[in-house]
């Protein structure tokens, strides 16, 4: 096991520049998630990690190996594949020990540890199967095996649910974490699912256009987000956004688009706050609440209604901008009803360069 | 939809299968008829059977022997033998010199691929007789006339770029992630081809070097222009010996090719377990 430094690391493809220096640092036995839209740059930086691309500039380090020139077999680290990469003619028991045999492992020692990664992933009845003849749940079950089969430094996992079914992604998900939990083995997860990212990483980095947005844990994450992009990112359903501007209203400072006015505090975007300054407002769905009328109110007026049993989501319009709001699981609200809310917690990003107001 | 068929349903789908295999089969019963009858010139029947059966034709061709260099050999088996040898080792050599090419042109990008793509194909524009001529004078200047190894070089050269097209093909199919995989795995680049890639690709290497040797084994025309001693010949060369200007051996013929066919069959018998494709079904995704 170790822990993963990448400096300055660039990458083009042709005249594409799809890493423009990126730093990322995993502490040992962390379970980091580079998690970002397609194109940003995330399957490049794992790929670079195994070794399967080059780098251009820049380094990767493994503990205090210098790894960035050396071949994947060299690398010792392993990784579960997107397609699962199983070897068609091998049986599920030659797929786990393939890579034990290639290191010309004790054949002994190759027979416990088949058996205590096929134990752990519950593949015991399977190990005589051939692959193709394994559900798509198994297979994934196989790949993770093969991986874990082995004392890497590294284990890296590229978006290794995408292929599975919503209920079956969710079940492996839980078993990603526990086995990272009982291996503590230092990971690297690349996916453009928010949620694998929120429930799987101890660390999150978000990529946006070939650099890290932003890193950090989870929730510090999704409660401070640094920037526009990864605000709109993380959470489901995504950030409610309007565009205004910085007013002075008195002694304190106001948020204005159109008739809509909210109260902006001090002390929390101290820093960033100037008259006219063109801002984004940003309030996440779950961020409102309903009030019983009486003070400062902003009135939603109920376009949609979605009502998923546990919470409900009423769409509808503020200052123009469209406008998620997240309500009790079963108040009755309906078509053309106006819902009077006040914003619990908000947002300020720059209009331009979508960098956060909050000061740091 | 997974009804079972009626009696009625699958009586009429037996005898359409009884006609289409009659019709595949009758003019083989012919043959077989022909290389067993005894009589001279059999006449024409609506069902092929032997007329005064016999096994003269049979053992006339298998059994053939000639002086050469003063002792006696047994002709067929020197010729099946050189049709044997020629036809196995024109499907390897093809195969082995098409394997490495159709992985560097399916795999890796380099100067000149598209237009050493193009150039073989153009070798596939002209017919081989085209090229018996000179093929005949290079093969005479290096006293390779009357030689095995002068028709396996011909016969290697003029298959290769088929193989080499129908490889890339079944390497492209190959999914990269696999050598990826083998690669963090612990292997080099050629191990991962020889343990990953070279397996998923047996069904494909399997039908290319079936193909060659077929193409080998049935040429006629390079065969009969090369080859002028009657102990080198290949079979379809000694075949075409029965036919001659004045008479025409048709029942020595028949009994020739029925033998001629068998290793043939036999080999497909063989190979038919590496024909089946799919191999790779199931290894990547779900």
């Amino acid at each position: 096991m170790a822990s993963v430094t990448v400096t300055a690391l660039k990458k083009k493809f042709g005249q594409t520049e799809v890493l423009k220096g990126v730093d990322v640092r995993v502490p040992e036995g962390h379970f980091a998630v580079l998690v970002g839209p397609s194109g940003c740059g995330k399957s490049t930086l794992l790929r670079l990690l195994a070794g399967l691309e080059e780098a251009d500039t820049g380094k990767i380090e493994l503990g205090d190996r210098d790894v960035t020139r050396l071949e994947p077999r060299d690398r010792n680290i392993a990784m579960v594949f997107q397609s699962y990469a199983l070897y068609p003619h091998l049986t599920v028991r030659e797929n786990l020990a393939f890579g034990l045999k290639l290191r010309k492992t004790d054949p002994a020692e190759i027979e416990k540890q088949v058996k205590r990664a096929s134990d752990m992933l519950g593949l015991g009845a399977l190990l005589d199967r051939l692959p193709k003849q394994l559900s798509g749940g198994q297979r994934q079950r196989v790949a993770m095996g093969r991986a874990i089969v082995r004392k890497a430094d590294l284990y890296l996992y590229d978006e290794p649910l995408s292929n599975l079914d919503a209920a079956l992604r969710a079940q492996v998900r839980v078993d990603i974490r526990k086995l990272h939990d009982e291996l503590g083995a230092t990971s690297v997860y690349v996916t453009h699912d928010q949620v694998e990212a929120m429930t799987l990483a101890d660390v999150i980095f978000v990529l946006n256009k070939g650099q890290v947005e932003q890193s950090g844990a989870p929730l510090e994450i999704f409660d401070r987000p640094a920037t526009k992009f990864v605000a709109a990112f993380l959470g489901s359903p995504a950030m409610n956004f309007i565009d205004g501007a910085l007013e002075r209203a008195g002694s304190a400072w106001v948020f204005r688009a159109n008739q809509l006015v909210v109260p902006v505090d001090e002390a929390t975007f101290a820093g960033g706050l100037e008259p006219g300054r063109k801002v984004t407002l940003g309030i996440r769905p779950h961020e409102v609440a309903l009030t019983e009328g009486g003070g400062e109110t902003t009135k939603l007026g109920v376009t949609v209604v979605e009502a998923l049993g546990p919470e409900t989501y009423a769409h509808g319009e503020i200052a123009g901008a469209p406008f998620i709001a997240r309500v009790e699981a079963r108040r009755s609200i309906k078509k053309g009803d106006t819902l009077p809310l006040v914003f619990r917690s908000i947002h300020l990003f720059d209009a331009a360069t979508g960098k956060s107001l909050r000061a740091r | 939809m997974n009804k079972k068929p009626s009696f009625l349903e699958s009586a009429a789908c037996h005898v359409v299968l009884v006609i289409a295999v009659a019709f595949a089969l009758y003019p083989v019963l012919w043959v077989v008829a022909l290389a067993f009858s005894g009589t001279q010139t059999p006449s024409p029947r609506v069902i092929p059977v032997p007329e005064a059966p016999t096994l003269a034709h049979l053992s006339a061709v298998v059994g053939a022997t000639r002086k050469v260099d003063g002792a006696e050999v047994w002709l067929f088996g020197r010729q099946l033998a050189n049709s044997l040898v020629v036809s196995l080792s024109t499907a390897l050599v093809g195969v082995l010199i098409a394997i490495p090419t159709a992985y560097a042109l399916a795999r890796f990008r380099f100067a000149g691929k598209e237009s050493g793509m193009r150039a073989l194909l153009a070798t596939q524009m002209f017919p081989a007789v085209a090229s018996a001529i000179p093929l005949y004078m290079i093969l005479n200047s290096l006293g390779l006339l009357n030689s095995r190894t002068g028709l396996v070089v011909c016969y290697a050269s003029t298959s290769v770029p088929f193989s080499i097209f129908q490889l890339r093909a079944a390497f492209e199919a190959i999914p990269i992630d696999l050598e990826e995989a083998a690669m963090v795995d612990g292997a080099t680049r050629f191990s991962a081809f020889v343990r990953v890639v070279l397996p998923a690709a047996r069904p494909a290497i399997a039908v290319t070097a079936l193909f060659a040797f077929m193409g080998a084994y049935n040429e006629f025309i390079l065969a009969a222009t090369l080859l002028d001693k009657e102990e080198m010949f290949t079979l379809p060369v000694m075949l075409q010996r029965f036919i001659g200007e004045y008479d025409a051996q048709w029942e020595k013929f028949a009994a020739g090719a029925l033998v001629v066919s068998l290793p043939v069959m036999a080999l497909f018998y063989v190979a038919q377990r590496h024909l089946v494709a799919g191999l790779t079904a199931g290894g990547v995704k779900g």
